[in-house]
């Protein structure tokens, strides 16, 4: 039973039209969660994260395909699936005309908290994300950080099993970003909640998340370990420095031959090579090399960056395809009318 | 499907009773939409000012123009003044959902377990108290100056009003929720209906001395019904037949207002 999964996604599929054009913003995405898995979903803007994201969230039906969230279906039971989730979206959760305390109960009343649970609640989390000093405020006084954290504090309210967010650190400073982030890595760690989130930021997928699926142009490109795709998709960038060239050129050959990598010589003096095991094979290498009278002057193994692993495998590094998304900025407009 | 259901239920405790019913959720709606309004009454004052002006730099006109003593003036006056309220306060509520959807609050909500229509019935409802504590403030601040409304006409007028309030009060979310987050597009239709409503109402002057195409466009401007039926009432006079034709025109008003609104609510993503 603790291995059913929490999340589970058949063939999801999301068409919208913009300028009478039919433009497919998520394609037949398939894919399983476990409870108290930490998965992050990674891609540039306009991958199609958001919308998968809106869809499991039953925020808009998808064009074809389901998906099972918390044991309910999204399509035939939404009700259930809102019961059971958290979700922080990608812009402020809290009306700004509301104080920071009167939103969180009403949140607790939305989800049918008794009065008295929901207060003892609220002021948990008021405590916990640091928002006791701003909690008779109005939402609009906040800062971007405080408001944020007042997002997650609504997300959490009903202490819900699984929580999503989209997008959740965009537009904060680092500090901010990193004290959510230690909310959140809490969060599962205390009560086992399964957090499914969005980020465009590689750096946080790398830190944070597990579990990491890249998604570009509507589709799943990789799931796996962030450890295991940047080892499997890229490699450490090992880079050895020579006194002479003579020595570069000498060594090319034993190193090419201990590393079973191919080797290329930059400015003269250095062997530069990339391995998915940089780790080890640096002081083999220079004891090896050493003991044929070659001496290594600096020897640096760079590991691979998601941002690595997304150039492998589309070819564009994250950059790129962030820029290339926001140059078409229309807005889509669902095909066909939800109901 | 029923074991995962069951299964669910139980390793999520606190996720409540699975229907509290519509009721409910209307009281949840409504009461955190009230909850600003008694933080800071204020803002209810601040959104006076228009009718307040009409009052103030109208009236005396009026009183000017027809020769009459100031009382007799502001019992035809007054009662136009509060469905100008209604039209002015609760006609432009629709922006306070739009600035939600475009901030992110309004999608909060609709991924809460709430049911759809439970979000425009509670905030169409929630128009009621303000509309009725602005109405008594004008009656209040009228009376010093010679109006004396009938006290059973003045609560039959204010329930009046607070039915009127809920009928316009959705047509303005539910025109936020089709114009999206295009605000001008808002405004733009809010402006253009809102005065030809007003005139149209014989509100501020009588249509008496109008053309009259513009007495027939008036017969089937509701609002200009519970004009007349708020000048009855408030006269004492609660047997009029334009009393009977104020209440249809606004239980309409209400019963359609409510019917396109949750149509829009459902159709919101």
């Amino acid at each position: 039973m603790r291995h059913e999964p929490i999340i589970e996604a058949r063939g999801l599929t999301k068409r919208f039209t913009v300028d009478k054009a039919a433009v497919e913003a998520v394609t037949d995405l398939s894919f399983e969660v476990l409870p108290g898995e930490l998965v992050a979903f990674l891609g540039p803007n306009g991958a199609g994260k958001s919308t998968s994201l809106r869809m499991l969230t039953t925020l808009v039906p998808p064009t074809s395909g389901t998906a099972r969230v918390a044991g309910h279906d999204i399509l035939t039971a939404p009700a259930a699936v809102r019961r059971s989730i958290g979700y922080v979206g990608q812009l402020t959760s809290g009306s700004f005309a509301q104080r920071v305390r009167d939103e969180l109960l009403s949140q607790g009343a939305f989800y049918g908290l008794t009065r008295a649970h929901a207060r003892r609640r609220a002021e948990e989390l008021i405590e916990s994300l640091d928002l006791a000093p701003f909690a008779t405020r109005t939402v609009q006084q906040l800062s971007g950080g405080q408001k944020r954290r007042l997002d997650v504090a609504l997300g959490l309210m009903h202490a819900p099993r699984l929580l999503f967010l989209d997008e959740p650190s965009t537009g904060l400073d680092p500090q901010s970003r990193a004290n959510l982030w230690q909310h959140i890595v809490d969060l599962r760690e205390t009560h086992g909640t399964t957090v499914f989130l969005t980020t465009h930021y590689l750096e946080e997928a790398d830190r944070y998340a597990e579990r990491v699926m890249v998604i570009d142009r509507g589709r799943v490109i990789a799931d796996d370990t962030a450890a295991a795709l940047k080892s499997e998709l890229a490699g450490d960038v090992v880079t050895l420095t020579f006194g002479t060239a003579e020595d570069a050129t000498a060594a090319a050959g034993p190193l090419r031959r201990l590393a079973g990598r191919d080797v290329r010589i930059v400015d003269e003096r250095s062997l530069v090579l990339t391995t998915p095991d940089g780790d080890r094979l640096l002081p083999a290498a220079v004891r090896e090399l050493d003991a044929a009278g070659l001496r290594v002057e600096r020897a640096t193994g760079v590991p691979p960056t998601l941002d690595d692993v997304f150039l492998a495998l589309t070819g564009r590094t994250l950059r790129e395809a962030q820029a290339v998304a926001e140059d078409s900025t229309a807005t889509p407009t669902p095909e066909g009318t939800p109901r | 499907m029923t074991t995962t259901e069951k299964s669910a239920a139980e390793t999520a405790p606190t996720t409540g009773a699975p229907r509290g019913g519509v009721a409910r959720d209307v009281w949840n709606v409504l009461t955190r939409e009230l909850r600003p309004v008694v933080r800071d009454p204020f803002t209810l004052i601040f959104s006076l000012v228009q009718p307040l002006v009409f009052l103030g730099l109208f009236a005396p006109l009026l009183v000017g123009q027809s020769g009459e003593p100031t009382g007799e003036t502001l019992r035809w006056f007054v009662p136009g003044v509060l469905v100008m309220i209604v039209l002015f306060g609760t006609g432009a509520v629709g922006s306070n959902l739009q600035y939600e959807m475009m901030t992110g609050s309004h999608e909060r909500t609709l991924v809460a377990p709430l049911s759809r229509s439970s979000l425009l019935v509670g905030r169409a409802l929630k128009e009621v108290a303000p509309i009725i504590v602005q109405a008594l403030l004008i009656v209040a601040i009228s009376i010093p100056f010679g109006f004396t409304p009938d006290p059973v006409g003045l609560v039959v007028g204010l329930t009046l009003l607070a039915v009127f309030s809920v009928g316009l009060g959705s047509l303005s979310y539910a025109l936020a929720l089709a114009t999206k987050n295009r605000e001008w597009l808002f405004w733009g239709v809010q402006q253009t209906l809102i005065f030809p409503l007003l005139i149209l109402s014989g509100m501020l002057l009588p249509l008496d001395a109008g053309p009259s195409w513009m007495r027939a466009v008036a017969t089937v401007n509701p609002v200009s019904w519970v004009v007349q039926a708020e000048r009855a009432l408030l006269a004492g006079d609660l047997g009029a037949g334009a009393v009977l034709w104020g209440w249809v025109s606004a239980l309409v008003l209400a019963a359609g207002g409510l019917a396109v609104g949750i149509r829009a609510m459902r159709r919101s993503s």
